[in-house]
């Protein structure tokens, strides 16, 4: 006879077997039987959070920088809500999760009892799928498929809900089986046919742009490489959403910047006026497009996607192909040579016009602001946290706001997984812990959360979590005191009312650093300010910077107001001449 | 429109709008139909009737008919967003004039009247393959199969010879011939 396991075991052995290392969690009633058997596996390691929405985003931060499903475990009730949060980001960012909560034992489910909710009914529209076992035969098969569905086709996170009794009752175990397709979702179900036609549209184009994001990030660090080597090939320009930064270098001289509403000038002008669109693994978000109806209007649509629920949602397109981003770019890049051997060559000379059209928008210097020797400019902050730290293999997580389009804008990414942003659902509160995440999967990497002083507050208590396991992860507030953004959309929309937006009182964030037991650093003047990041970077210990900055400074470029990509707001010097007006408002 | 300051685009144009049948093959498993359903709620996608049985109990399968509005951009979204269900196995998609495809409502209609005006009600329905399933001196349940539109007008014009209560399905959908949907 099979030696059975409990529920807890089969949850561990499941665990073991997917490869594992560690979890995030928090424990409570309805999880102690699966606590109780953490003791027995020690290739395991569990992180004790402060609040289930930190371990949510720092299982984000560690699937993010990793390539490998983040696994939480949460008890039932409140355990299970706290992480809704976090299982909603990563479902619009599209993260590999797998959220394992207790639930309260079989025969009080639906009796309200203490601590219980319908943790499957409230998550059903933030996962991809959840599962309330309640067959304990059924825990290995479920377990296994919960990390099949959420690391195949397009990621996203997933929950199995397991009630208490379960937890404790026995059943053999099985291993993952090689299985068949999930219902028949197969991720690539494009042909050669499709390629030919991307081919050449490429060949027929005199004003081509890549337009990439998030999957490639998701398809792995292959897809990095076999795009690199596309945009090298055909010499065409690129420009990248917010998730899909470090897939293509940022000091590339291929690379526009980002695109989309603080996107650079000549990013969003190239997609506007180009002949030939290809969007790889990005999905034609809002904050991207702007106008629908007067979005890239010239050009053929190509779009890659893995997920087909993506074509035509928004923009319609010429081409469509549905598969893995790198087994597309690999046909493409192979159906190129074949076909054509001097492609490279006389693209050049086909596509010089339109590079000399980039070259004068890239004059316009979008991204510059004035700099101050007496008040540190948030932007300048980011670009000398940039120039001091680029040597060194530097992850960078944010929270939400004007500081996170700063460091989107200003901080230069050459590899993929090296930045961990809230971009669809657009969580304040993402970055602390999703630092924590990056630093678990990378010890010995230097992590900073590029944060706000609004953001941070929402999960601040895991700093906690980052002293208890000695995780040197960096807090880099811009602090002006306002909730920026807010602030900026007031000053531009609301006629300067300021409602709310500012934080009449704040903490002492060095002597909360140093409550919480970590290091406080404080940079007020633009002259100390390279010395403090040394200190900072320097310091092997978790540190909170708290770096003042100017408190009425906005986020330019942007796309304002019901205008398309090539109408776009500069610098308060470009603003005096394009105000906004009237119908305009709706839109930013 | 008024003049908004929301921070999102103002909606474009509509396409035209059509109604399509969307049948759905799915595992008969606990909460499907909650999936199948919060799906379109969360996107606000319209559900104008909904049946939904087993029919396959070797392979427990189930299979959910759902009549829907949408423009055409919407209902492939629904296509594609339903295939992406875990549980999900195939997804049919019918425009309500596709002439290839039959659709069927079935009412049950409670008449408590007199015998003549129950005669008269019967015959109002006799276009629709009525079946007397219970009657007394005083009352007859008459069950009916037809197309919404036309349940719609029976049940309209029953007003006048007594009906008390009316019980509807969900329309199902078979296509015609002897291919199979696959």
């Amino acid at each position: 006879m099979p030696k059975l396991f409990s529920g807890a075991e089969i949850v561990f052995k499941c665990l073991e077997d997917q490869k594992v290392e560690h979890i995030f969690g928090y424990p409570g009633g309805a999880v102690l039987p699966i606590y109780d058997e953490l003791k027995n596996h020690p290739s395991i390691k569990h992180i004790l959070v402060r609040h289930e929405q930190g371990a949510g985003h720092a299982a984000e931060g560690y699937a993010r920088s990793t390539g490998k499903p983040g696994v939480v475990l949460v008890t039932s009730g409140p355990g299970a809500t706290n992480v809704v949060t976090a299982l909603t980001d990563a479902y619009m960012d599209s993260v590999p999760l797998v959220c394992i909560s207790g639930q309260v034992p079989t025969h009080l489910i639906g009796t309200d009892a203490f601590q219980e909710c319908d943790t499957t009914g409230i998550t059903r529209p933030c996962t991809k799928h959840n599962w309330l076992v309640k067959d304990i035969n059924d825990l290995p098969r479920i377990m296994h498929e919960a990390f099949k569905v959420a690391t195949t086709g397009r990621p996203g996170p997933v929950l199995v809900d397991i009630p208490k009794d379960i937890q404790f009752a026995k059943a053999k175990y099985f291993k993952p089986k090689k299985e068949k397709k999930l219902n028949g979702k197969t991720p690539n179900r494009f042909n050669q046919k499709e390629v030919d036609q991307l081919v050449d549209l490429m060949k027929k184009a005199s004003k081509p742009v890549f337009y990439t994001g998030g999957g490639v990030i998701n398809s792995g660090p292959k897809a990095s490489e076999l795009l690199r080597e596309l945009v090298a090939l055909t010499g065409f320009p690129i420009t990248s959403t917010l998730q899909g930064l470090g897939a293509y270098p940022g000091d590339d001289n291929q690379f526009l910047g980002m695109l989309g509403m603080h996107g650079t000038y000549e990013a969003n002008n190239a997609m506007h006026d180009c002949d030939l669109l290809i969007n790889i693994g990005a999905r034609f978000d809002d904050r991207i497009t702007g106008k629908i109806d007067e979005f890239s209007p010239k050009s053929k649509k190509v779009h890659i996607d893995i997920d087909p629920s993506s074509i035509n949602k928004i923009v319609k397109v010429d081409l469509a192909i549905v598969g893995d981003v790198s087994e597309v770019i690999k046909s493409t890049t192979k159906t190129l040579k074949k076909k054509n051997l001097n492609l490279e060559k006389s693209n050049k000379h086909k596509i010089s016009k339109w590079w000399q059209q980039i070259q004068k928008w890239r004059t316009k210097k979008s991204l510059n602001f004035i700099n101050s020797e007496k008040i540190i400019k948030p932007q300048h902050a980011v670009q000398r946290l940039y120039e001091l730290t680029k040597n060194q293999d530097t992850y960078i997580t944010t929270e939400v706001g004007q500081h996170q389009m700063w460091a989107a804008q200003h901080y230069k990414f050459n590899k993929p997984n090296r930045w961990m942003t809230s971009g669809g659902l657009g969580t304040m509160g993402y970055g602390l812990p999703a630092a924590i995440g990056v630093q678990v999967a990378h010890p010995k990497k230097l992590v900073v959360d590029i944060a706000g002083e609004a953001s941070i507050l929402m999960t601040m208590q895991e700093i906690s979590t980052a002293v208890q396991y000695n995780l040197p992860i960096k807090i880099f507030i811009l602090n002006n005191q306002y909730m920026g953004m807010v602030r900026q959309w007031q000053e531009l929309l609301h006629e300067k009312n300021y409602s709310e937006s500012y934080s009449e009182a704040l903490p002492d964030f060095v002597k909360l650093a140093e409550a919480y037991g970590c290091v406080g650093i404080r940079a007020e003047h633009p002259d100390e300010l390279d010395e403090k990041i040394e200190e900072m970077i320097n310091t092997d210990r978790p540190v909170i910077f708290d770096c003042h900055v100017d408190q009425a400074e906005n986020c330019y470029p942007m796309i304002p107001s019901g205008k398309p990509h090539n109408q776009m707001l500069l610098g308060p010097k470009d603003q005096e001449e394009n105000k906004i007006t009237g119908k305009g408002k709706s839109l930013v | 429109m008024a003049k908004s300051k929301s921070a999102y685009s103002t909606p474009t144009k509509l396409g035209k709008i059509d109604t399509h049948i969307i049948v759905v093959w799915v595992d008969n498993e606990a909460s499907v139909l909650s999936r199948v359903v919060g799906l379109f709620s969360g996107r606000g996608y319209n559900i104008e009737s909904l049946a939904v049985a087993e029919v396959d109990q070797r392979n427990n399968l189930s299979r959910i008919t759902i009549v829907t509005t949408g423009t055409p951009q919407v209902i492939e979204q629904i296509v594609l967003q339903l295939k992406k269900l875990v549980p999900v196995h195939k997804v049919g998609n019918f425009k309500r004039d596709d002439k290839k495809v039959i659709f069927k409502e079935m009412a049950l209609l409670k008449i408590a009247a007199n015998p003549g005006k129950i005669k008269k009600a019967l015959n109002t329905c006799k276009k629709y393959n009525p079946v007397i399933l219970d009657q007394t001196n005083k009352s007859a349940v008459i069950q009916i199969t037809a197309l919404r539109r036309e349940i719609d007008s029976v049940i309209k014009n029953l007003k006048p010879f007594g009906l008390v209560s009316a019980s509807r399905t969900g329309a199902v959908a078979m296509t015609r011939g002897a291919e199979i949907f696959n």
